[in-house]
């Protein structure tokens, strides 16, 4: 996209393709008659981005990481080292190990692992659930729309962390907490996403295609799920990788309180919260996992914007449809 | 428009009464604070436990729904939301530590606004030259690090900025500390505690907001009455300032609203990092304790916030949006 500052340049700024809607714009500039289909051209616009393709593949290093480490690794990450507590870096403890013994390196990978399971689990459930409420209350409308409306109002208002961690702290102890970590962030975090998809559909729900198709009389979810969802799908693409990183953020925030993943379990946040106690004087404890966290959710966050760009190349403007 | 500000506040007070009960419901049937008690040693008597609960309307010996009324009932004939057994009075909790909150969330949130706002429609004006580039990474940056990062990598520089300079400057814990003799010392001193986690909210706040702020402007800057007041002969920075930047901020406006709610939790990591005795903390120890009534109190302090914004955007939005005001 060459249109720079368009105030600046005046008439020049006119040059660019009015109909820059669909991707007929762009195929122009492409070597003459080669038809290149919606997919294609989205990756080519995507790999044409270089912050995220860096984004791509810093993502797919740590899941590497994550699935391969504990295998590579001398050290588990529930194994106490008896004569190293609260070691800096050396060449047996790579990154130090803990006030308990425990070796660094492999807390941060296994604690990455969680995290990010985590955070594709409750990014997955929480566009899942915006699209079906949000699609669904456009599309009924009436008591329907009121209702989820009302309800996503609700759920804006309350405060959706401590309702979470007072969840997490009544009675979830046992081995699959984290799976109700997921769960919880998940649906207590898709009502801006389904406010969005329900002001899309609306814009869609009295086009031809979908009329004919009700007076074909085709039943509601069919409709729903073969004649608008996938006219919403890009945004629900870009809203799961963002969230994903978000979900991620909300998950070691809860950990580093205290009130989300419990130890001997780990995640990126209990280990954080861990080594804040004591960053000022061993910082090691807090500085590699603190890293491998920003650096991981600034991959996801240039994949999601890389994506938002290839797959629609009309919009400057990423984050305002409201 | 007074009418129309009318209608929403009401609707906004009938979900923070739905939403806070629902806290209170939530906390109090999944949390059982007798549990405190199994743990202690030497053992305590169960009566003792049984009535140290009940003074506070938190036996689960009670139905749920008795507590619940009687818990509603204290909090609208006497403004009484309860004790706990270890905290003592909720009232007297949060009312010392609602300012030490508010102090903190409006500095943080007005500088943040005001940054980001700033910040954002400046990067547009200079869209793919060198500051937008550096802007843009160290925006992207500052909202993928949580605060609770942001605060402790202060911390770190700080106690190395300290130990390099001759006198401490940067303060990290707490309120206030140690004060020293000299006129303003005690003011001084509060300065020195502020500074640092006032620094991590505006950043927080500012760079999540500056990204909007810089696309919303975008769209503005691009538009056709922008260009029509260049072309009848605008200077650039008054055709920016009261044409673009005026209509970019109507969805700023609204997404400030959802801020503030986040503004809560997020100082709630600062109160934590930095050892501010304040609301975001109290909530933490809170769920710890299993301390219902205050939980319910937090509940509704946060969404006495989230409605606060809510109810604030709405009014800028009126004033910046003729279609609001007069339709």
């Amino acid at each position: 996209m060459g249109n720079s500052d368009t105030l600046d340049e005046g008439p020049t700024g006119d040059e660019r393709p009015v109909g820059a809607v669909s991707g007929t714009s762009v195929s122009i500039s492409e070597p003459a008659n080669v038809r290149l289909g919606r997919g294609k051209l989205t990756l080519r616009r995507f790999l044409r981005n270089k912050l995220a393709v860096i984004g791509l593949i810093g993502i797919l290093l740590l899941i590497i990481i994550a699935t391969l480490g504990p295998y590579l690794l001398p050290w588990g990450y529930l194994d106490i080292d008896k004569k190293a507590f609260l070691k800096p870096p050396s060449a047996k403890h790579w990154l130090g190990t803990t006030q308990a013994g425990r070796d660094v390196l492999a807390l941060t990978i296994a604690g990455m692992r969680k995290s990010l399971i985590i955070g594709f689990l409750a990014g997955t459930i929480a566009t899942g659930l915006a699209s079906v409420v949000g699609t669904a209350a456009a599309y009924f409308g009436g008591w329907t729309q009121r209702i989820a409306l009302w309800v996503i109002d609700l759920l804006l208002i309350v405060p959706s962390t401590l309702i979470i961690a007072v969840m997490m702290k009544g009675g979830v102890n046992h081995d699959y907490a984290w799976v109700v970590l997921a769960l919880l962030l998940g649906a207590f975090g898709w009502m801006i996403t389904g406010r969005v998809m329900r002001s899309m559909t609306l814009s869609i729900r009295n086009r031809e295609y979908v009329l004919a198709a009700k007076y074909m009389g085709l039943p509601p979810w069919k409709i729903i799920t073969r004649h608008i969802i996938p006219n919403i799908s890009s945004y629900m693409i870009v809203d799961l990788t963002l969230g994903v990183g978000g979900y991620i953020l909300a998950e070691t925030g809860l950990s580093f309180l205290g009130l989300g993943i419990q130890a001997p379990d780990t995640s990126l946040g209990t280990l954080i919260g861990e080594g804040a106690r004591m960053a000022t004087t061993y910082s090691w404890i807090f500085l590699t996992p603190s890293a491998i966290l920003v650096f991981l959710v600034l991959c996801i966050n240039a994949v999601g914007d890389g994506l938002r760009d290839a797959l629609d190349p009309s919009s400057q403007s990423g984050g305002s449809a409201a | 428009m007074a009418r129309y500000i009318a209608l929403r506040v009401l609707n906004y007070t009938v979900l923070l009464f739905v939403a806070v009960s629902l806290a209170y419901l939530l906390a109090a049937s999944s949390l059982n604070p007798r549990q405190i008690y199994a743990l202690r040693q030497p053992p305590v008597d169960p009566d003792v436990i049984e009535t140290i609960l009940r003074n506070c309307n938190i036996s689960d010996n009670v139905p749920l729904l008795e507590r619940y009324f009687t818990w509603l009932k204290n909090i609208f004939t006497e403004w009484n939301w309860g004790c706990s057994p270890t905290n003592g009075s909720v009232n007297a909790e949060v009312s010392v530590r609602v300012w030490v909150s508010l102090r903190l969330m409006i500095i943080g949130t007005l500088g943040g606004v005001v940054t980001g706002v700033l910040v954002g429609a400046w990067a547009a004006t200079k869209q793919y030259k060198a500051p937008d580039r550096v802007y843009t990474l160290a925006s992207l940056f500052v909202i993928c690090t949580p605060s609770f990062v942001m605060g402790i990598v202060a911390q770190i520089l700080a106690v190395k900025a300290n130990n390099a300079l001759p006198w401490r400057i940067f303060e990290f814990v707490g309120e206030t500390g140690s004060v020293d003799d000299y006129p303003m010392a005690a003011f001084v001193d509060r300065l020195q505690h502020l500074l640092l986690p006032t620094v991590v909210l505006i950043l927080v706040t500012s760079a999540a907001l500056s990204r909007i702020q810089r696309n919303l402007m975008l769209d503005a800057l691009g538009a056709d009455y922008v260009r029509t007041a260049r072309a009848k002969g605008l200077p650039k920075r008054k055709a920016v300032m009261k044409h673009a930047l005026r209509t970019a901020l109507i969805p700023t406006g609204t997404y400030v609203a959802f801020t503030v709610a986040g503004m809560f939790v997020g100082a709630t990591y600062t109160e934590r990092v930095f050892s501010f005795p304040g609301m975001g903390q109290y909530a933490v120890d809170a769920i710890l304790k299993m301390d219902i009534n205050a939980i319910s109190a937090v509940t509704a302090f946060a969404g006495v916030c989230t409605m606060c914004g809510a109810i604030l955007s709405d009014i800028v939005v009126a004033i910046l949006d003729p279609r609001v005001r007069l339709g």
